[in-house]
């Protein structure tokens, strides 16, 4: 059971991180990389688009609609 | 509100996809596979004690984690694309993949963060027992969390289980258990991850024999193969038995796929499959050319793989074009019509329903829903449109084939060879299997073309094709995230490989 206790497995962690050695590298690829495609792509190049555009959900309902009922003929130039 | 809409930036987004997608499936196959080639290992371990076999599954397990921590998260970019590149799509499907996804990326985070954490952490700090049982789980767990996104793919080729919505323009579930287990969907998971299992045994046999080749870690390398071999050579079976299911199902539920990667463009009674074949690429739907400039033809196995019958009918691209009567086959051309009425209806009841005229859109709506089958025909210009590129998906196919038949009978010699420790002299086989993986990564790529392009102009299947699945985005944004994820990537993959390199050379010894 103490090894079930929450220190045991915060050390568990905690010691796991530290004697890491190719892992750090890893770890700070991970971490960059995440904040690259959260705080840097999704927000400046990859808003949603529906969300971006319209305010409520029968808004973006209507567009859709809108977008699959126009003629073919307008939608391939 | 409508705006224009733009093929190139059609164009742009596809190929942003297909290029995200395609990085993204470096990393998958060897995670999926990768993970249970330790296991094994350190099942052997565990019930022989030989600390040889632990050496070996924590050498490959670093190369596993390498691989991970590059590879993590480079699939949520393809989320980022569905939400502003293709928000048609994805307000459509949103019913059907939003949750599922969510909750198996919130299972795939806590399984990865607690089974992970033993596996890499916990060799003296936990039981052998416990550490084995986490290494099988994150073998489980990493290949349980390609489930859904590949179901979602399944539906997107056979989509069933779902309503489609006029009022909200959403494809509504029906019928949960249907879209896991449509056919379409069990042998897209099965026949990727199994694809994953052969690509890391691959990788496996092609580090190990560089290490033979430079007289490296022997016994390590020798014993790596062993295990690589028979896990490849089943794999190998699986991978294309699976690829036969695959089949059958596109020869059922998406023929023009089919006669695409066979280069069938007239339907026939025991139809030849094509072992090997020059594409005319001048040929056309509605000409007459001879459709191969060279081929060896296999009599009656096409029909034996479509139908399971060597004298049954397989329709050719022809037939699905213009519509077979005698074979009672509707063409695209006749479905275009319906799916018109279709589009038609669903805008008079779109304006009625603004209007508040109830009865008329009833009315619409029963017409809409006698056609809704054929919707995606009807925003289709002509029905040469439901061609797929025919080269493309011919050479993806034969080429995924070719390697497919080659890879069983490597992994037999390495097996082979490996039993009688006779590897060692076998420098052309060492060389041969030094290349191994990128042939691998090849088949693999090439299964993604046959499956994706094979199903053009289709983002779901007969319903939604890509040109009205994407945003009204002008083509610079997306030009812009193309280049800008080709560098992100190519940074990635050059720090994988890097690492992964540094890591090789110094070997089990190296930490």
């Amino acid at each position: 059971m103490t090894r079930l206790h929450p220190r045991w497995i915060f050390r568990f962690y905690v010691d796991g991180f530290r004697s890491m050695t190719v892992g750090r590298t890893l770890w700070k690829i991970i971490l960059l990389k995440l904040f690259v495609m959260f705080f840097i792509l999704k927000l400046f190049f990859f808003p949603n688009y529906l969300n971006t555009h319209f305010e409520t959900d029968e808004q973006r309902a209507d567009h859709v609609l809108d977008m699959i009922t126009q003629p073919a003929e307008s939608r391939n130039p | 509100m409508v705006e224009q809409m733009d093929l190139t930036m059609v164009n742009w987004a596809r190929a942003q996809f297909a290029m995200t997608a395609m990085y993204h499936w470096i990393f998958v196959p060897l995670t999926l596979g990768l993970s249970f080639l330790i296991a094994f290992f350190e099942s052997i371990y565990v019930k022989t004690g030989n600390e040889d076999w632990k050496k070996i599954a924590k050498f490959w397990m670093v190369l596993f984690g390498i691989n991970f921590a590059i590879g993590v998260a480079t699939g949520i970019i393809l989320e980022f694309e569905f939400g502003t590149n293709w928000s048609n799509y994805s307000w459509m499907v949103g019913d059907i993949f939003g949750a599922p996804l969510a909750v198996e990326g919130i299972a795939a985070f806590f399984l990865e963060a607690t089974f992970f954490a033993v596996m890499f952490f916990g060799w003296e700090r936990v039981s052998k027992k416990f550490h084995l049982f986490s290494t099988w789980m994150v073998a489980v767990g990493s290949n349980l969390s390609a489930l859904w996104i590949l179901v979602a793919n399944g539906w997107m080729q056979y989509p069933t289980g779902m309503m489609f919505n006029p009022d909200t323009a959403r494809f509504e579930m029906q019928d949960f258990w249907a879209v896991l287990f449509s056919p379409v969907a069990i042998s897209k998971f099965t026949h990727t991850t199994s694809s994953g299992f052969l690509f890391a045994s691959l990788f496996v046999i092609t580090i190990s024999s560089w290490y033979l080749l430079k007289g490296r870690h022997r016994q390590m390398a020798r014993k790596s193969i062993l295990v690589a071999s028979v896990f490849g050579l089943l794999s190998s079976g699986y991978v294309a038995f699976t690829g036969d299911e695959a089949a059958y199902n596109n020869a059922h539920r998406q023929p023009m796929k089919l006669a695409a990667f066979e280069g069938l463009w007239e339907g026939e009674k025991g139809a030849g499959l094509v072992a090997a074949g020059i594409v005319n690429p001048s040929k056309k739907v509605n000409d007459d050319q001879k459709p191969f400039l060279f081929e060896i033809r296999i009599p009656g196995m096409l029909s034996l793989m479509a139908n399971r019958e060597p004298g049954s009918f397989v329709p050719g691209i022809k037939d699905l074009v213009y519509g077979n009567k005698e074979e009672n086959i509707m063409g695209a051309n006749e479905k275009i019509i319906k799916g018109k009425i279709a589009v038609e209806q669903l805008a008079i009841y779109k304006k009625a329903r603004r209007e508040g005229a109830d009865a008329e859109a009833q009315a619409a709506l029963a017409r809409f829903d006698e056609n809704k089958d054929y919707l995606g025909f009807g925003f289709l210009n002509s029905p040469e449109e439901a061609v797929p590129p025919v080269s493309t998906v011919f050479y993806a196919f034969h080429i995924m084939v070719i390697l497919g038949g080659f890879f069983p009978v490597l992994f037999l010699l390495f097996l082979v060879f490996a039993l009688k420790d006779t590897l060692i002299h076998q420098k052309w086989l060492l060389f041969l299997g030094v290349v191994s993986v990128f042939l691998g990564f090849v088949a693999g790529q090439c299964g993604w073309v046959v499956a994706e392009v094979g199903r053009q102009p289709w983002a779901i299947q007969d319903l939604l094709p890509v040109t009205v699945a994407r945003s009204n985005l002008t083509t610079g944004t997306v030009q812009t995230t193309f280049f800008m994820f080709l560098a992100i990537f190519t940074i990635l993959l050059i720090a994988e490989i890097k690492i992964m390199l540094k890591q090789i050379q110094l070997g089990p010894e190296g930490k």
